[in-house]
This record gives structure tokens, C-alpha cells and sequence, in this order.
């Protein structure tokens, strides 16, 4: 049982890095800095609702580190942090509820992933007035959470049937 | 878990949207005015200030080296050139009305545009 676990977020973990990796090909960019598909969220999602949340949340930072030294840089690391350890917790928080379906447990977490990105980047340029892309990137995480939490809920879905 | 999205599902989505909606209404209305001046920072601590009446290009330093080169050009400002790899300061569009900013987040340079009525006190104090 333990063997197959490890195997099991192993996979996880891979696909969290491919997931990475794809969205690091494709300029998926709305014309606005910052804002990004998020497509690796989907795993952590999934991970959340199949695997259990310390699961989710260890291979979520796993594959921040990772793709951060793999693709990234320093920085990217720090606010990817930030915004994906957020995003996780109000996701946990909005799933324990249990009064709510995938997809705005994800809105949820697209939004917080933002919001968290954002904090960092004030404190870093020790500059308030960036806040005044809160709005857009607010909206930006709104979308981005619908998509991938429909994309996650079929997923989940079909894995719970196997 | 047959259900794809129920109404509790619509409502949270709608309270967010109308939240994102209504801070986009409070941040716009306190940004109306074109600026008239362009307040670039760096580390948060002030470079310099420069009117946006004037064209110029001024060449932003960070000891011997040139990090960024802010260009005003028809009362508006822009990034042109930036060291940093991703160069995202230079995609972002030029700037003018007040409260708008440029980020360059490797360099920590932020450019951001302030009105005529506050700027007394900052031309005196530069």
C-alpha cells in the first residue's frame, strides 16, 4: 500500500512538472503581466479531491521548487510560493465546507493564487500603488479557476468511477 | 457528485465577480485624471521625477550598470529597454493617466504617474 502511494504521487508529481513545462511553451499571456492559465493547478485540484490535501499540498510546493529551478528563477520561486500556498489553503478551506462543488472551490483558489502573487510583488518593490492591478488579476484568477476547475471536475469524475 | 455546478456553485462565483466588480469601480474612480508626472522608484526609495510635458529619455541606473531606459513621448511614459530575461516591463503598455504603474519586479523599478495638484511638495523636496 505504501509503495503504490509513493508511486502514485510520483505520477502526480510528473505530471504537475509537464503540466509546467507546456504552459511554459505556449505565451498563453492576456496581454497582462502576471496573468498565466495556471495549467499545473489542475493536478493539485484533482490531488485535492482524489489523494487527500497534505498530498496536494506537498506535491503543489514540490513542483513550485522544481519547475522554479528547472524553467524559472529565484523569483519566480517566491512568488509562485506565495500564491500557490494560499490558493491552497482557501481551497481547503472553501472544500471542508463541503456546501461546494469543483469548480468554485478553484475559482477560489485561482483567485487567493493572484491575490497572494500580488502581496509578494507589493512587498518586494515596496510599492502599494501595484495594487491598482488587483481588479484585473482578481478577474484574470476568476477565469482561469473556472477552466481549470472544469477541466479538473471531469477528471475527477472519471478517475472516482475506475 | 453526478451534479456539475448547483446553485450554491453559481452564487459563490456571482459574490466574487460582483466583489472583483466593485473594487475595479472604487480603483477606477480614484484614478480619473491624466497625470502629469512620472514618479520612477527604485528599492522604494525615489529615483527621480519627471514631467510627462516633456519629451525625454531618461536611462535608470543601478550603480555602473543601465537596469532600464524610461522614455516620455507625447505625455506618455514607457519602458523601451530592460536587462532583466523576461521583459515584462518593456511588453507593458505606456502609461499616463495617474496611479497607472510599470513593474519591473528582477530590478525592483517601478514607474507609476502622479497628478499635477499633489506634486508641489515632492518637486520641492527633489
Amino acid at each position: 500500500m505504501r509503495t503504490k502511494k509513493i508511486a502514485f504521487l510520483g505520477v502526480f508529481l510528473a505530471l504537475a512538472l509537464i503540466c509546467s513545462y507546456v504552459e511554459s511553451l505556449i505565451p498563453f499571456s492576456f496581454g497582462i503581466p502576471g496573468v498565466k492559465l495556471g495549467l499545473a493547478n489542475i493536478v493539485v485540484v484533482i490531488m485535492l479531491y482524489t489523494a487527500g490535501a497534505k498530498e496536494a499540498v506537498c506535491i503543489g510546493t514540490l513542483r513550485i521548487l522544481l519547475s522554479g529551478f528547472l524553467f524559472g528563477n529565484m523569483f519566480g520561486i517566491l512568488y509562485s510560493l506565495a500564491g500557490g500556498l494560499l490558493s491552497f489553503f482557501v481551497m481547503y478551506a472553501v472544500l471542508r465546507t463541503e456546501k461546494f462543488g469543483v469548480i468554485p472551490v478553484s475559482v477560489c483558489g485561482g483567485v487567493s493564487h493572484n491575490i497572494g502573487q500580488l502581496t509578494v510583488a507589493v512587498l518586494v518593490v515596496e510599492n502599494y500603488r501595484i495594487y491598482s492591478y488587483l481588479p484585473v488579476l482578481l478577474f484574470a484568477g476568476i477565469l482561469t479557476g473556472f477552466l481549470i476547475g472544469v477541466a479538473a471536475q471531469e477528471v475527477i469524475f472519471r478517475i472516482r468511477k475506475v | 457528485m453526478k451534479k456539475r455546478i448547483g446553485r450554491k456553485d453559481l452564487i459563490l462565483i456571482g459574490v466574487l465577480l460582483a466583489a472583483a466588480f466593485l473594487i475595479w469601480l472604487i480603483i477606477t474612480r480614484m484614478q480619473p485624471a491624466a497625470g502629469a508626472s512620472a514618479v520612477v522608484t527604485v528599492d522604494g526609495d525615489v529615483y527621480g521625477t519627471y514631467p510627462l510635458s516633456q519629451n525625454q529619455e531618461i536611462p535608470i541606473m543601478k550603480g555602473e550598470k543601465r537596469t532600464n531606459l524610461l522614455v516620455i513621448k507625447d505625455g506618455k511614459a514607457d519602458i523601451t529597454e530592460a536587462d532583466c530575461p523576461d521583459r515584462l516591463c518593456v511588453h507593458q503598455k505606456p502609461i499616463s493617466m495617474t496611479n497607472e504603474t510599470i513593474v519591473c519586479l528582477p530590478n525592483k523599478v517601478v514607474v507609476s504617474i502622479e497628478g499635477s495638484t499633489e506634486s508641489g511638495i515632492d518637486s520641492i523636496a527633489n
